[in-house]
């Protein structure tokens, strides 16, 4: 599990980033826009999953805190959108934080299943009549797109697109920052080890809400961002299938590197338009049987798949 | 070796994405809207996958008619490119997917797109792209709103229409009654509460003795039904989807409670709900309805519903013949062609528009006298609804033709 900052890798990739709006057409870059955002909700879900080894199906919950917020401000109160970012982001880390404490004295399926219940519930709350002159009931919030600022030569799309660039940037670089430290180490230790962890010293249930609560916050920034990029939030975008999606997007991807979250991002944006592509009548199955390939053949994911092959290579040279 | 090989997977990653995105780019061709001399362009979003994927027979029967008007000819002198993607029943991938059709696929129009959420959120971009939104899949009063969005238009009778009908014809037929209500808790049954509501006026606050919700997602209604029975009430209205109308009716039968019943015009197949909830429980329930119930027996010998049955087992024979859906489909694809028709050769958005806002026309797969009627200020096609009533073998029209826009 090697953590160290790969250049290679990250500086061309970093270069397509900033290309790639210009070459695409405009509904491309929204997709890209959206592999961002989803990786960034699979970098929260890998610090919590693949380093500290607790289990959500919850994350989607987060999520809608996240897109409801950054829409209420915007819609109810005219904030900017951007920021609404630093208080989706504040609020995603409360309530991941207050719901981490009590739910994690429950080990393993057991916190499964307690977020499980975080992901059935969201729905109905924001349906809720109670919440209706903000949310918008079924309706959901329609909002405006944000426009460029006038001197910068762009599209209000390759803008979005930028804008979420550089707050993935942000956040990936703290998540690394994270892992690779003292933090880093207590959590995988927490991982592997939980009772030597604690009888060095470690306060396993601290340091487990908060990275619940960081995790937690990437997830609604992550959200925040989907509100202003596609200008509209129901309940129905908040369903129980998108907290196991989250959950599929990061085992595929791979649990225990960062670069995961990306691919992971690639994963779910695009392979569901290709089992559509490929069959009208079943595109779940479609789905299903790329999935069962992808854990199959790379049961570490495939960022994990990158560490086997450059093992080949070293192994080939001897 | 090693340090060149990261180098390498890091440069071909890369090149791999930029190559992937660039090359679709250049694929694709130039035309102007979407409509050529030879060919009509038409894009539709479907949930072919996720929570409510049993609709995408939708998009299945409207793929396999374009087909079939391909065969005959096309559209005056033009074949129908139709291009339907899966949306996943998800609003950012609907507005990912539309996107898609309107900028890549360049398609004329956007026809019978399914679902509220899924079509709110594409609404405002159509619009101000001025692409036609028609016949929307979803019955919201949001759907013929001409004033703010132009391009945009439904196609069902709005839910308030068929509980207006339904408060009509409590007040004159049972003026006295205490009425409970249970009803999904999401766009479809909180309107058609409201449109009872709305159709009770003054007298509302005084009939209406209780009402229960229940989430799409929940396994049985039958504690709902139990808490309705002991409000009282003699009249219940239900405002559920068919598998939770056939739990309704059931239950309300196994407990002995005798109430007049009132179905939602989504559960008035004989054979996929009343069968189930059983036919002599079902006696004597009433509903309000626009399209005939294929499997209704009093239609055994229509002669619309065998051209439907017919045309059925040619060119989409995967589908099921007593599926609702299926004719509600059939009769919206009808209708998109006849504007399509009437557009002529004269194919921009704007003469799209017009075309669909001056429709006339009656479709046999609708309840006898039904006409479809739009103009520049009515972005309804259907508004008009028949009371029936269920005798334990089939419905029976009672009445006369209501026209919901009448009512107050």
């Amino acid at each position: 599990m090697q953590q160290s900052l790969n250049l290679k890798l990250i500086v061309p990739l970093a270069l397509v980033a900033l290309v790639l709006p210009f070459v695409l057409e405009s509904y491309q870059v929204l997709q890209f826009t959206m592999v961002i955002i989803l990786s960034i909700v699979l970098a929260g879900l890998i610090l919590l999953t693949g380093f500290n080894g607790q289990v959500s199906l919850g994350h989607g919950a987060f999520y809608a805190i996240g897109a409801y917020t950054a829409a209420i401000l915007m819609n109810g109160a005219g904030v900017p959108y951007l920021a609404t970012l630093p208080v989706a982001a504040l609020l995603g880390l409360v309530a991941g934080y207050l719901f981490g404490l009590p739910a994690l004295r429950l080990e393993g399926h057991y916190l499964a299943l307690a977020t499980f219940a975080l992901a059935v519930a969201t729905p109905q709350i924001l349906k809720h009549k109670a919440l209706e002159p903000w949310t918008g009931g079924v309706q959901g919030i329609i909002l405006d797109k944000p426009e460029p600022p006038a001197w910068l030569p762009v599209d209000a799309d390759q803008w979005l697109y930028f804008v979420c660039l550089f707050v993935a940037a942000l956040l990936f670089l703290l998540a690394w920052n994270i892992v690779r430290g003292k933090v880093g180490r207590a959590i995988t230790a927490i991982r592997d080890q939980p009772i030597a962890a604690v009888s060095m010293g470690i306060d396993a249930a601290k340091y487990k809400s908060i990275t619940f609560g960081v995790s937690a916050m990437y997830t609604a920034v992550g959200g925040a961002l989907s509100a202003i990029v596609t200008q509209f939030v129901a309940p129905d975008s908040f369903a129980i299938f998108l907290s196991i999606t989250f959950f599929v997007g990061m085992v595929v991807g791979g649990v225990r590197s960062l670069a995961g979250a990306l691919l992971g991002a690639l994963f779910l944006q695009f392979v569901p338009n290709l089992a559509d592509e490929l069959s009208k009548a079943a595109p779940g199955i479609v789905f299903g049987a790329v999935l069962i390939g992808c854990v199959y053949l790379m049961p570490t994911g495939i960022a994990g798949l990158y560490g086997v092959l450059t093992e080949k290579v070293r192994r080939l040279r001897r | 070796m090693r340090v060149a090989f990261q180098w390498l997977t890091g440069i071909a990653v890369a090149s791999t994405v930029l190559l992937s995105g660039a090359s679709s780019a250049l694929a694709q061709k130039k035309s102007s809207v979407g409509a050529s001399d030879t060919e009509i362009r038409i894009g539709q979003t479907m949930p072919y996958s996720g929570p409510a994927s049993a609709l995408s027979t939708l998009g299945r029967l409207h793929t396999a008619y374009f087909e079939m008007i391909n065969e005959q000819g096309g559209i005056n002198g033009r074949k129908i490119k139709f291009i339907s993607l899966d949306d996943g029943f998800s609003p950012p991938k609907a507005v990912e997917q539309t996107r898609r059709l309107v900028e890549q696929e360049k398609v004329l129009l956007m026809f019978a797109p399914y679902g509220t959420a899924t079509s709110a959120a594409v609404r405002k971009y159509l619009n101000s792209k001025k692409v036609p939104q028609l016949f929307v899949v979803a019955g919201g009063a949001m759907w013929g709103d001409y004033k703010n969005y132009p391009w945009t238009m439904g196609w069902m009778p709005r839910y308030e229409i068929e509980s207006r009908i339904h408060a009509d014809f409590i007040l004159k037929n049972r003026p006295n009654a205490k009425i409970a209500i249970i009803y999904q808790n999401d766009d479809f049954g909180k309107e058609l509460a409201r449109g009872l509501r709305e159709g009770l006026g003054d007298r509302a606050a005084s009939m209406i003795v209780k009402e229960v919700s229940y989430e799409v997602t929940d396994a049985t209604v039958d504690s709902q039904v139990a808490t309705l029975k002991e409000s009282g009430a003699d009249v219940l209205l239900s405002y559920t989807f068919p598998r939770f109308s056939a739990q309704v009716i059931r239950r309300v039968y196994d407990i002995g409670w005798k109430p007049l019943l009132i179905l939602s015009q989504t559960s008035l197949s004989v054979v996929n709900v009343l069968t189930p909830a059983g036919l002599e429980k079902s006696k004597g329930v009433y509903a309000a309805q626009y399209v005939k119930d294929p499997s209704d027996p009093a239609w055994a010998n229509d002669p619309h519903l065998a051209e439907f049955r017919a045309w059925m087992a040619k060119y989409y024979p995967s589908g099921d013949i007593n599926d609702s859906s299926n004719l509600f489909g059939y009769a919206l694809v009808k209708t998109m062609v006849e504007v399509l028709r009437k557009a002529g050769d004269d194919l921009t958005h704007e003469n799209i528009m017009k075309s669909a806002a001056a429709l006339d026309m009656e479709i046999g797969v609708l309840v006898p006298g039904i006409r479809i009627k739009t103009g520049p200020e009515d972005f309804y096609p259907v508004e008009q609804m028949h009371l029936m009533n269920f005798d334990g073998k089939s419905w029976h029209l009672t009445g006369e033709l209501v026209d919901g826009t009448r009512l107050k």
